[in-house]
């Protein structure tokens, strides 16, 4: 039963008396062509098991034979978050019963990681944490059951349950922090952090897509409390297979505030996992186990060690692209902008946008103005990521050169935008079809600004004297004639000339 | 020319020298064997399945490539048992256990592949003591498998299907596996031949797996010519096995013909006489080495003293590795499954499956795995079974760095009475005492008949250890001296098996 929040203390109260310690495992899957241990491929979205081979699925008699494109992928990975890359390792299977695991041991490893001693520094809160990595190793992944029947969805209740073992077998990589401590408050908020820079990184190295959203990244998060000032950890929960940042952030504050109920209340935490709900962002305890779960972890016989080659390592060093973090100050740099400001772009996800209208032309500054302004509101206002917007980079690329060409103005630049995600095609068909360019032609500009020396002749007498200030009244009537479509400072121009003449 | 004799006790060398030079059709010999066994495997009981469509098949299909002038291969139309625990296409495979009862494989092992793409005539599966684990066949969900020697005896185990089916001359040829002995202690207590190949030396690749680390399939054979041809045929790297070695084979059919031991040094494991070993299998033994001596091989005796811990730590690592290699017997994908009514769960069916399908020494086994494997345990079980492990290989190193191969009788005792031992484990493991260390260590090994006990008149047979990849030098030994012991005899031994 999920507890629910009515009966927690808030998130400051439990803060103000306790200090929470975070551990975060991450599984990424790999998106190798074919699986961790066999030949078949790994597309999703087959007919259910499809994809599958005798080792895959665990007949007897079957053997696995490793995919060397997955250690390729974990050196890279470890060496990114800046690991020792083990000289020899080996493969462990890790013992227990379950329908969706062929073999009913999963092919892992356990105290011989490939990857250790590693750190990712990720930006939260206005600072830098530098969350220290404890290991990254290799796995494979194991079936997916569907359980049919039943209230909660869960084997326990269900009538029947499919199985689709598609995925057992898909090349997993888990990355495991040290005990992240020192975060205080800001917790739910560096751990999401610290999961959104992993999946850059993971993006950035090519290994995998990393979308969260089809299970190709996980995170469990395991929370405890300490009293402030205590040296002790305490009594963690694990809250397995969170599956956004946001889940993540939310299933931290949550676990903080049940924590600090459990020991308000004088109780001891009970070493458990739990499911996260995103619905009203509880958790709840998974099955309660008699006995603590020994999983008999032994040398896989049936796999020799793996020993990269040094030489290897460097290699693939050489591999490395450059990562987020570095990206990120390069481009903060290039465009002149401060870190308060570089935040908002990337908590707004605009920084490939932003990139890629800057490569089709576009000025740092002018890309980023309407990626952040006119567009960050339109997405806010309709909910949706940025990336979301039925616009590209190109048309926004397109628009910032019209505007620069002169041959769009600001507000006429909003409207083209404003059809462009209205769905009215480029921003060249919009311009065409609304009638949007800017009124160039210096003849029906002299009209308008003789219309409004006119209308406004105490206006007109003043800016003759030298006294420019009133000219805005002057400009403004002259905008109001041609509709917003005159170039405002071609405009000003004019006038100046025609009063000093 | 007619072929001369009765096809089912000659060699697999003649038979396939006799079809190749079309003396006798594949057919006519296929033939000739499933009659035999149909004549006296009521009697031994070694088949589990006689596929007599499949080997037909397979006779008339090297009669026409014969007949369309396509070169044979050195072992085309010779007729196979092959031991129960090896996938074969189609063709159900039990590893004479009830829960794998109506399983059929959707693929070959690599042996099964290799043995077809050489068309070899594979007669059936063989029986065998469930999941390879046993000493005497008796272990079998599907009846035990009796010694042609003496039908109230064992024909030794695991692989003892495939060691009767030679002396009952219902195949030339048989694979069997070997994680302990299950080649080598059978060959020994039938009057055969039978080598467990360095580990690694033959693809491990639909083997069903008893314990990883130890597990051999291997040649059996009447002739330690025979079992060369056929380890010639089933060896090599395969890349569906990591751990298959990626070297070239040994020449072991030029070792077999070359049959020489001058200028060999010979060493005899200390470790391996006296008490506990039958008098007669220590007189054949001894009388055995003489011949080689007389060969002109130098004899030695060598010092192997952790040895003595073979057998312990055994039974720790091979039950951790079958603990887990087991694990997927579980009803849910193939096989046996019990107590699927709609009101049990899945756990319920698991242990219901398992309980029903396993026989009493899988769960023995599987338990001891298991505890040796739990946390708290490891070091002490696992661990320290595995530091035994590399006390044995460095033995067998220093033995090695003097000698060229190693010789000790195959197993203390000949054939036991069926039943004799079944209520005794630990009786029943020394059966394996002299096999063991050869697994431990990764290398060679090969069971040759040395004559009859004296006092019960049954099969004695001497074993030769060689270093890892110099397999070839046990078919040197092992030729030289089946042929010096034939001379001596006058007949191979096995010719004195009792007809059925």
């Amino acid at each position: 039963m999920s507890t629910s929040t009515v009966n927690l203390p808030s998130y400051e109260d439990a803060l103000a008396s306790y200090d929470p310690v975070m551990g975060l495992e991450v599984h990424v899957e790999l998106g190798t062509a074919t699986k961790m241990f066999c030949g078949c491929p790994t597309g999703f979205g087959a007919d259910p098991n499809t994809q599958t081979c005798p080792t895959c699925l665990g007949l007897p008699g079957s053997l696995p034979v490793v995919n060397a494109t997955a250690i390729e992928s974990a050196i890279r990975i470890g060496l990114a978050l800046n690991c020792d890359i083990a000289e020899w390792c080996r493969f462990a299977r890790k013992n227990y019963f379950y329908p969706d695991m062929p073999k009913n041991f999963q092919t892992s490893q356990y105290d011989e990681p490939i990857a250790f001693n590693g750190y990712l520094d990720v930006e939260a809160a206005g600072r830098t944490w530098r969350i220290e990595i404890e290991r990254a190793h290799m796995e494979e992944d194991t079936g997916k059951s569907t359980h049919v029947g039943g209230a909660t969805g869960r084997i326990h209740g269900a009538e029947y349950s499919l199985v689709d073992y598609n995925r057992a077998g898909i090349p997993l990589i888990e990355i495991v922090t040290k005990p992240i401590t020192g975060t205080g408050e800001h917790a739910p908020e560096v751990a999401k952090a610290y999961v959104a820079e992993l999946r850059e990184l993971i993006k950035a190295l090519g290994v995998s897509e990393a979308r969260m959203e089809l299970g190709q990244m996980r995170c469990d998060a395991n929370v405890s409390l300490r009293p402030h000032g205590r040296e002790k950890f305490g009594t963690r929960s694990e809250t397995k297979n969170v599956n956004s940042l946001r889940s993540v952030e939310r299933a931290v504050a949550f676990e903080i505030r049940r924590h600090a109920a459990v020991l308000d209340a004088g109780d001891t935490v009970v070493q458990e996992t739990r499911h996260f709900h995103e619905n009203d962002g509880t958790t709840s305890p998974g099955r309660v186990k008699e006995e603590a779960e020994d999983y008999r972890y032994f040398p896989e016989p049936d796999l020799v060690p793996v020993a990269p080659a040094r030489e290897w390592v460097q290699e693939l060093r050489g591999t490395l692209p450059e990562l987020p973090g570095a990206r990120r100050k390069r481009l903060q740099a290039e465009w002149g902008v401060t870190d308060h400001d570089m935040q908002s772009i990337l908590n707004a996800g605009a920084v490939d946008l932003i990139v890629e209208t800057v490569s089709l032309g576009a000025a740092a500054d002018q890309a980023r103005k309407w990626w952040m302004g006119e567009l960050a509101r339109r997405a806010n206002e309709a909910e949706v990521d940025l990336g979301a917007l039925p616009i590209t980079p190109a048309q926004v690329a397109e628009v910032v050169a019209l505007t620069a060409a002169g041959k769009l103005n600001d507000k006429l630049a909003r409207q083209v935008i404003e059809g462009v995600l209205a769905g009215e095609g480029s921003p060249q068909d919009v311009v065409a079809k609304r009638g949007l360019a800017v009124v160039s032609d210096d003849g029906a500009l002299l009209a308008a600004i003789d219309e409004a020396v006119a209308a406004f002749p105490d206006a007109a007498e003043k800016v003759r004297g030298g006294n420019q200030g009133p000219a805005g009244q002057l400009i403004g009537a002259v905008m109001k004639a041609t509709r917003g479509q005159a170039d405002a400072a071609r405009v000003r121009e004019l006038l100046l000339k025609r009063l000093s003449s | 020319m007619a072929f001369d004799g009765d096809l089912t006790k000659s060699t697999a060398a003649a038979l396939a020298a006799a079809i190749k030079a079309g003396d006798v059709s594949a057919t006519e010999v296929a033939q000739a064997h499933l009659d035999r066994i149909a004549k006296v495997d009521e009697k031994v009981h070694a088949f589990l399945h006689v596929d007599a469509d499949g080997a037909l098949a397979k006779a008339a299909e090297v009669d026409a490539k014969r007949a369309r002038g396509e070169q044979l291969g050195p072992l085309a139309g010779v007729p196979l048992a092959l031991k129960d625990v090896f996938t074969m296409k189609g063709v159900p495979t039990t590893c004479g256990s009830k829960i794998l009862e109506g399983w059929r494989p959707p693929y070959d092992a690599t042996v099964t592949r290799k043995l077809r793409e050489a068309d070899v005539v594979i007669l059936g599966k063989t029986n065998m003591d469930e999941f390879a684990m046993g000493s005497s066949t008796e272990n079998s969900a599907y009846g035990v498998t009796r010694n042609p020697w003496d039908l109230t005896r064992i024909p030794g185990g695991s692989g003892g299907g495939s060691s009767a089916s030679l002396a009952a001359y219902e195949a030339p040829l048989a694979i069997g596996t070997d994680t302990g002995g299950s080649i080598r202690q059978p060959a020994s207590v039938t009057g055969t031949v039978g080598v467990k190949p360095t580990y690694g030396g033959v693809s491990r690749y639909g083997l069903v797996a008893f314990s990883s680390s130890l597990d051999q399939g291997g040649p059996c054979a009447r002739t330690v010519l025979d079992a060369a041809l056929l380890h010639a045929a089933i060896a090599g790297h395969d890349p569906l096995d990591s751990t298959s070695i990626d070297q070239p084979v040994p020449d072991v059919v030029g070792a077999a013909k070359l049959a020489d031991v001058k200028g060999m040094k010979v060493g005899v494991v200390k470790q391996f006489d006296g008490e506990g070993y039958q008098d007669g299998v220590r007189s054949r033994f001894h009388e055995a080495v003489d011949q080689l001596r007389g060969l002109g091989a130098t004899v030695v005796e060598v010092d192997c003293p952790s040895f003595d811990y073979a057998l312990a730590a055994y039974y720790l690592i091979a039950p951790s590795e079958c603990s887990s290699n087991l694990a997927r017997f579980d009803a849910m994908r193939y096989g046996l499954r019990i107590g699927d009514d709609g009101v049990n769960g899945v756990e319920e069916v698991m242990a219901l499956t398992r309980e029903a399908g396993f026989g009493p020494e899988v769960k023995r086994r599987i338990m001891l795995g298991t505890y040796a494997l739990s946390s708290g345990y490891y070091d002490a079980y696992y661990g320290s079974a595995q530091q035994v492990r590399t006390l044995i290989m460095r033995d067998f190193d220093r033995a090695f760095a003097d000698v060229d191969v190693l010789v000790s009788p195959t197993t203390p005792t000949t054939a036991f009475k069926i039943g004799e031992r079944v209520d005794d484990p630990m009786a029943m493991y020394l059966a394996d005492l002299c096999t063991i260390p050869t697994n431990l260590a990764g290398n060679a090994g090969m069971s040759i008949p040395v004559g009859l006990a004296p006092e019960d008149g049954l099969p004695v047979g001497l074993q030769i250890i060689a270093p890892s990849m110099a397999d070839d030098r046990l078919y040197r030994v092992g030729a030289a001296l089946e042929a010096a012991l034939n001379t001596t005899w006058g007949h191979p031994l096995i010719e004195e098996v009792p007809s059925l």
